[in-house]
């Protein structure tokens, strides 16, 4: 019995294959931790429907919130960005322009900041229970994605007001919203990380984001950005997401390579969470 | 019975850094600030700086087989949560292995993944979900779990508005209804009324019965005696006893090694103090004159105390506080309640002063020791000694002690043995003959 695997089936009694542990001062292999995720998937459900609950039992607006919230965005920006400072937008009405830019963001904003905070909140369950930890900001993430379906509806109001018919392209949103969900891990799942050891975190995270915003084309078109400088935007993966984004929602032709970027980009901060997560996964608990 | 190791625990050892499990966190800064100090440092001597380490736990080993009900004890700090925590995966060991051979349950504390806002209905289903259940599992034992919580009424009402006895009910029963083939438990019976403790332990009993592996950590001696036939005794990280019940508690209850029961200073200009008078000694003593840190609470101890008295000139009084583990001061007392000591005149060396404590007093705990040595008119402390010695009183359910054969929560700062006046005022022939029994 000298396995250094997490989790391996072995026949101890014949018939009844048993579980075997093993609990050993390294952390365990990536495969045997992915399949423990797996393993628990039901719980990625219950903390973000617990979430869910929990945000709106106490409102009395309750699930409009979600609506409320991108739908007074999109009114202050078109008046202030549209009608007033007459920013470009390809050729879209500014506020459709807006809404299908702010949509993908405002999910992955505010994805980053719950998961950031998501170790932090829970000391509770860390010290408690074990489960793989990487649960917990994913789950916070996947919480954000009721909001976004709910104005994503506010996205479909918007495309009849303005007369503009989806094409069979829109299908592609949603593995671009799948690149979107894996970038927030990364990042939420990483600060969440550092936080535990670190508690500026929670400071430095506003400002950061509000940094990224602008380095984004959410209120103005990637167009309006000269051509030498487009290389270096595309490093920051939610210009391609949204650009790509965007053209599924109008059916405008996609900009591969910059999504291509921003995917290679995801992943490879997706392994740069995880590796920066796992190395000091186990010990949470002595910190929290 | 024994050929089936279900937890083999292997030269564990977890060290924290000191400090690390209370504050923790730094701050960003703080590791810059580090990290520039190490560097100094590493120019200056290039002997990288020492860290404080404390061994929670030292070479700890032990094997449970199938169907065993162990009990871990030990005081507070011996590692008994810590070792919890390793066997549950909350946190890590830093040398050492463990490997369990089937599905964990583990029960830090009650209440795990709770949350205020949710009714009971959506707490079982999330807290079971946390716990490792499978939603179809939840599903199938739900009417079960509600009923042993007795919640029924209640369950669709947010578990904020719950008696904090429905609270832990309902949680100790989602726990109770995981089945794990290894359930670890720290101390869940401390919760609830009799009546629920009973079915508790009778929950337990059941899983020993079905051949499951209990490792049960607790301070409530009776519970471990009833529970398990065998007990792990654990002292500063150490594995010092592994043995059949009563052996191994007896040890316990026993135990001097290491005493925090005595402290002395051989030095005078160490001792604490000053040109008046300074401490000697301050030590714990039973009935019999042992110096021993756990003491029955159906019997009398004494607390002892040498000092210096280096002025003869100042009257002097030894001032005991007796602290519990609340902070709670659960009284003072000055040893010039010997008036005839007082109006001796002093002289200058060593004096000895004891205070008696009388059998069935206070209620059972750790206890922590003030001494403090101070004279009045003008008013002067001239020593101040917060936690110079401690001990553990110990209620074990046997009958003839206050709580007679209640071995749950028995809340009070003080546990005195008080007389009952009863009379039967009227015999009515439907009594039944137990009602009347304990009655002369």
């Amino acid at each position: 019995m000298t396995t250094t695997t997490t989790m391996t089936t072995e026949a101890l009694t014949p018939g009844a294959p048993a579980v075997h542990i093993a609990i050993r001062p390294t952390p365990p292999r990536i495969v045997d931790e992915l399949r423990e995720v797996w393993d628990h998937r039901e719980l990625f459900y219950f903390l973000a429907w617990r979430d869910i609950q929990v945000r709106y039992k106490q409102t009395v607006l309750g699930v409009a919130w979600a609506v409320l919230q991108p739908l007074l965005a999109v009114i202050v920006s078109s008046l202030i960005f549209g009608r007033l400072a007459h920013m470009p937008s390809d050729g879209i009405a500014y506020p459709l322009f807006f809404y299908a830019g702010n949509l993908p963001w405002i999910f992955m904003a505010s994805g980053v900041g719950a998961s950031a905070a998501s170790l932090v909140g829970s000391p509770n369950l860390i010290t408690r229970v074990y489960f793989p930890r990487m649960i917990i900001p994913a789950a916070a993430v996947l919480s954000g994605l009721i909001d976004f379906l709910i104005a994503a509806a506010g996205l479909g109001f918007l495309m009849v007001r303005y007369r503009m018919a989806p094409s069979w392209q829109l299908l592609l949103a949603a593995p671009v919203l799948g690149l979107i969900l894996l970038l927030t891990c990364a990042v939420g799942g990483w600060l969440a990380a550092v936080n535990v050891k670190y508690r500026d975190v929670r400071y430095v995270v506003p400002f950061f984001m509000q940094i990224w915003f602008f380095a984004t084309p959410v209120i103005y078109p990637a167009s309006l950005v000269p051509p030498q400088w487009r290389v270096l935007l595309a490093l920051n993966p939610m210009v391609g997401f949204i650009d790509a984004f965007r053209a599924a929602c109008f059916g405008r032709p996609f900009d591969w390579v910059t999504l291509a970027i921003a995917t290679a980009v995801t992943f490879a901060l997706l392994t740069l969470a995880i590796r920066t997560f796992r190395s000091i996964e186990q010990t949470f608990a002595d910190y929290i | 019975m024994t050929t089936r190791p279900m937890i083999v625990v292997d030269r564990v050892t977890k060290e924290y850094r000191i400090g690390e499990r209370t504050a923790a966190y730094g701050t960003l800064r703080d590791a810059g600030t580090r990290m520039m100090r190490r560097a100094f440092h590493r120019l200056q001597s290039s002997r990288p700086e020492g860290r404080q380490l404390l061994e929670a736990l030292n070479e700890v080993s032990f094997e449970v087989h199938a169907g065993e009900t162990v009990g871990v004890i030990g005081r507070n700090g011996a590692g008994k949560s810590t070792l919890l925590k390793l066997l549950g995966r909350i946190t890590q060991p830093t040398r050492g292995s463990i490997d369990l051979y089937g599905r964990v349950g583990c029960l830090l504390e009650v209440g795990t993944g709770f949350h205020a806002e949710l009714s009971g209905r959506e707490n079982v289903y999330l807290s079971g979900a946390i716990l490792g259940m499978r939603r179809a599992d939840i599903q199938r034992q739900f009417d079960a779990i509600v009923a042993f919580a007795e919640v029924e009424r209640f369950i669709d009402t947010p578990v904020k508005f719950y008696s904090s006895g429905m609270y832990m009910r309902l949680a100790f029963a989602v726990a109770a209804h995981l089945h794990p083939e290894i359930l670890l438990i720290d101390e869940v019976l401390a919760v609830g009324d009799a009546n629920f403790q009973k079915r508790c332990l009778g929950k337990i009993e059941e899983f020993r019965s079905i051949g499951r592996t209990v490792l049960f950590v607790s301070h409530n001696m009776s519970s471990v005696l009833r529970l398990c036939p065998r007990v792990i005794l654990l002292e500063g990280g150490r594995l010092i006893a592994d043995g059949p019940a009563d052996q191994v508690t007896r040890r316990y209850l026993q135990s001097d090694t290491g005493s925090p029961a005595e402290r002395i200073w051989t030095e005078p200009s160490k001792a604490p103090g000053n040109a008046v008078a300074r401490l000697h000694a301050v030590r714990i003593r039973d009935e019999n004159g042992r110096i021993v840190p756990t003491l029955d609470i159906r019997r009398p101890f004494q607390v002892e105390v040498e000092y210096w008295a280096l002025d003869p000139g100042a009257r002097a009084t030894v001032s005991i506080h007796l602290i519990n583990e609340e902070g709670v001061c659960l009284l003072v007392t000055n040893d010039f309640n010997n008036r005839v000591w007082w109006e001796t005149p002093r002289q200058a060396g060593l004096v000895r002063t004891g205070v008696q404590v009388p059998a069935n007093f206070m209620a059972e705990g750790q206890v922590s020791v003030l001494a403090a040595v101070c004279s009045y008119n003008p008013d002067i402390v001239h020593v101040y000694e917060r936690d110079v010695v401690s001990f553990q009183i110990v209620d074990r359910s046997e009958g003839d002690g206050v709580r007679g054969e209640y071995g749950g929560t028995w809340p009070g700062v003080v546990r005195p043995m008080l007389e009952w006046r009863i009379e039967q005022l009227s015999a009515e022939s439907r009594a039944v003959a137990g009602n009347t029994a304990g009655v002369k």
